[in-house]
C-alpha cells in the first residue's frame, strides 16, 4: 500500500517538474515571436514639413511601416466638424486611441492640421478620402470624410466613426509634436505620455 | 519456368528478411489487401483519395517552388515572377501549386459534404470526423500563410485583415497581433515567419493528421451510402460479405477516377490557371503597397462563405466570434445530430430540408462574400447567415423529430 502511494507521489512529482520545465522552455520560443530589437529600432519618429501643404489637401507618410495622413483642413471642413447632427459613435473620443491633447472635436493639436493613422479600426484596411459634400456614392447627408472600401466603415474629417458601420472606434491619432510652425514630428510627444 | 521460380523464391526471401525486421506484409494486409470497404460505394467516395492526390501534388510542387522562391519583402514578388519567366518549367510548377490549392478545397468540401450526406461523422466515427476537421483547419491556415508569399497587393491586405481579426479579442488583441506579425505592420519579418509556417510547420501537422485520419478510419471501418456496418455480416473466413478488399478492387476503381480528376485538374492548369480571378486574383499581379488597399478586397473563393458571415455582423468583436463559430460548429456535428439513422437515404424530411438549406446558404454566402458589402448584398448575407447557424443550433431538436425509414440489414447494391 505504502509502495503504491509512493509511486503515485513520484508520478505526480515527475509530471509537475516536467510540466514546469516545458513551460519555462517554451518562453524563449514564444518570446522570439515579439518584434525584434531591429524592428523596434526601425519604428522611430518621422519628421514632416507642412509648409507646402495647401488647405483641403492631404499627404500620406509612412510611420512604423503604416500610412499616416496629414490633412490640411480648410475653414469649411472645420465648420462641418462642429455640426452636432452627425451620427457619430464616439464623438468625444472616449473609446478611441489618441494622445490626450487630441481628445477634442478636431482630434488634433491645431484645428487646421489633422494627423491620423490611415488604418481602419475595424480590420486594418486603408480608408479612402471622400472630401466632396454629398457625392452620389456617399448619399446626400455626407459632409466629407473617409470611407473604408473593405467593409464600408465611415469616418468624418476628424476620423470619428459613424454609427451603423463595423469599425468600433475612431481612427487612431499617433503621438506627434510640432518642432516649429511648419514641421511636425510623428511618433514623439512633448515629454508627456500617450493616453 | 525454373528461372521464374528462382526469382519468386528470391523475392520471397527478401520479403521474409524485411518482415522479420519491419511489419511490411502485415501493414499491407491491414491497410490494403485485407481492409474491406463496402462494395456499394458511389461517386461521393472518391474525394478522400483525391484529396490525398492533391496533397502529394502540393507537397511535390511546393518543394520545387521553395528552391527558387525568396521569402523577403524585397525579393518575394520578383522571385515569383522569376519562377514564372526564367525557371525552366517554373510556370507549370507554380500553376500546379496555385491551382492545386483551389482543387484541394473543392475535393475537401465534397468529401465533407459526403460525410454529412451519409452520417459518416456518427458513432463510432467521431474521431475520424474530428481529425478530419483538424486537417481542414490546418488547410485553412496553410492557404492563409501561403497566400501572403507572392507579396502581391491582395496578399498583403488579406494578411492585414486576417491578422487584425485577432485584434478584436478584448485586452490582449493589440499585443497578440504584434506578436503574430513580429512587427508593427505586415513586414519582411511577418513574411519570413509565414514562409516557415507554410513550408514546414503546417505541412508536418497535416501529414501527421492525415495518418491519424486513415488509422482511425481503418480501425472503425469505412461507412457506406446505406450508413450500415458491413462488419455485421461476415463469411466463414471472417470477411464482411458486403465488402471488397481495398486493394485491388477499390484502388483500381479509384485509379479511373484519379485519371478523370487529373484531366480536369490539368485542363485548369493549362487553360485557365487564373480561373477568371477565382484562383489567382487580378490585384495580386501588383506588388504589395501598404498605402493602397485594393478596391474590392476578398479572400480566395474557398473562404468567402466565412468572410460573408464576418461582414454580415455590424460589430467587430461579434463578427469575429461568428466567424470562428461558423467553422467550429462542424466539429460538434456528431453530438448535435440526435438521429440514430446515418444515411440520408433513410432519414426524415427534416434533415433533408435542413441539409439542403445549409448547402444553399453555404454557396450563397460564398457568392456574397465576393460582392461589395453594401445594400442588398448585406441583407442577403444576414439572411443566409441566420440559415447557416439555424442548421447547427436547431439540429438537436429537428433531428429528434425525424420519422426515419426502415434501414436495410445488408447494403443496397445494383448488379
Amino acid at each position: 500500500m505504502t509502495n503504491l502511494n509512493r509511486r503515485r507521489f513520484l508520478s505526480i512529482a515527475t509530471t509537475l517538474t516536467g510540466g514546469i520545465g516545458v513551460l519555462f522552455a517554451s518562453i524563449p520560443f514564444i518570446s522570439s515571436f515579439q518584434p525584434s530589437k531591429k524592428a523596434k529600432a526601425l519604428a522611430t519618429a518621422v519628421k514632416v514639413n507642412l509648409s507646402k501643404l495647401e488647405p483641403g489637401s492631404i499627404i500620406k507618410v509612412i510611420w512604423r511601416g503604416q500610412p499616416v495622413w496629414i490633412l490640411h483642413r480648410s475653414k469649411e471642413m472645420i465648420e462641418h466638424l462642429k455640426d452636432s447632427s452627425l451620427d457619430l459613435r464616439d464623438p468625444e473620443s472616449e473609446l478611441s486611441v489618441q494622445p490626450f491633447f487630441a481628445k477634442n472635436a478636431y482630434r488634433s493639436l491645431k484645428p487646421n492640421y489633422f494627423i491620423v493613422e490611415g488604418i481602419c479600426t475595424h480590420l486594418g484596411c486603408a480608408p479612402i478620402e471622400k472630401f466632396a459634400i454629398a457625392p452620389a456614392d456617399m448619399g446626400p447627408d455626407w459632409k466629407g470624410g473617409f470611407y473604408c472600401p473593405c467593409h464600408g466603415s465611415k469616418f468624418d474629417l476628424s476620423g470619428r466613426v459613424y454609427t451603423g458601420v463595423p469599425a468600433p472606434s475612431n481612427l487612431r491619432v499617433p503621438p506627434h509634436r510640432y518642432e516649429n510652425e511648419h514641421t511636425v514630428i510623428i511618433g514623439e510627444t512633448e515629454g508627456t505620455e500617450n493616453v | 519456368m525454373s528461372n521464374n521460380q528462382d526469382q519468386s523464391m528470391f523475392s520471397n526471401k527478401i520479403l521474409r528478411w524485411i518482415d522479420d525486421r519491419f511489419p511490411l506484409s502485415s501493414l499491407i494486409r491491414e491497410h490494403a489487401t485485407d481492409y474491406y470497404a463496402s462494395k456499394n460505394f458511389n461517386i461521393w467516395y472518391i474525394f478522400g483519395v483525391l484529396s490525398l492526390v492533391v496533397l502529394v501534388i502540393q507537397l511535390l510542387t511546393g518543394i520545387f517552388l521553395t528552391m527558387s522562391y525568396k521569402p523577403s519583402a524585397k525579393d518575394a514578388f520578383d522571385s515569383v515572377e522569376y519562377i514564372m519567366r526564367s525557371v525552366e518549367w517554373g510556370w507549370l510548377i507554380r500553376y500546379m501549386h496555385s491551382t492545386g490549392s483551389s482543387f484541394f478545397f473543392i475535393v475537401v468540401y465534397l468529401h465533407m459534404f459526403r460525410a454529412m450526406l451519409y452520417g459518416s461523422y456518427k458513432k463510432p466515427r467521431e474521431l475520424v470526423w474530428i481529425v478530419g476537421m483538424l486537417i481542414y483547419f490546418c488547410l485553412i491556415a496553410e492557404a492563409f500563410f501561403g497566400y501572403l508569399l507572392p507579396w502581391g497587393n491582395m496578399s498583403y491586405w488579406a494578411a492585414q485583415v486576417i491578422v487584425n481579426l485577432f485584434g478584436a479579442i478584448p485586452y490582449v488583441g493589440e499585443t497578440l497581433t504584434e506578436w503574430i506579425r513580429g512587427d508593427y505592420y505586415i513586414s519582411d519579418i511577418t513574411l519570413n515567419r509565414f514562409f516557415a509556417f507554410h513550408v514546414i510547420a503546417v505541412p508536418l501537422g497535416i501529414i501527421a493528421l492525415v495518418f491519424a485520419h486513415i488509422l482511425a478510419l481503418h480501425h472503425v471501418g469505412s461507412n457506406n451510402p446505406d450508413g450500415i456496418e458491413i462488419k455485421n455480416y461476415k463469411n466463414e473466413q471472417g470477411k464482411p460479405i458486403d465488402g471488397v478488399a481495398f486493394h485491388p478492387y477499390h484502388t483500381s476503381k479509384d485509379l479511373v477516377w484519379i485519371t478523370v480528376f487529373l484531366i480536369l485538374f490539368f485542363a485548369a492548369v493549362f487553360f485557365a490557371p487564373e480561373m477568371g480571378g477565382f484562383f489567382l486574383e487580378v490585384d495580386n499581379f501588383e506588388p504589395a503597397n501598404p498605402l493602397q488597399t485594393p478596391e474590392h478586397i476578398v479572400p480566395p473563393w474557398y473562404l468567402t462563405p466565412y468572410y460573408a458571415i464576418l461582414r454580415a455582423i455590424p460589430n467587430k468583436l461579434m463578427g469575429v466570434i461568428f466567424l470562428a463559430s461558423s467553422v467550429l460548429f462542424f466539429v460538434f456535428l456528431p453530438w448535435l445530430d440526435k438521429c440514430k439513422v446515418k444515411s440520408i437515404r433513410y432519414r426524415g424530411w427534416q434533415y433533408k430540408l435542413a441539409l439542403g438549406c445549409f448547402a444553399i446558404s453555404f454557396l450563397a454566402l460564398g457568392y456574397l462574400g465576393m460582392q461589395p458589402a453594401s445594400g442588398i448584398y448585406v441583407v442577403l448575407a444576414r439572411f443566409f447567415t441566420v440559415v447557416y447557424f439555424i442548421f447547427f443550433i436547431m439540429m438537436p431538436f429537428y433531428t429528434r423529430l425525424e420519422k426515419t425509414k426502415r434501414v436495410p440489414e445488408r447494403v443496397v447494391y445494383k448488379k
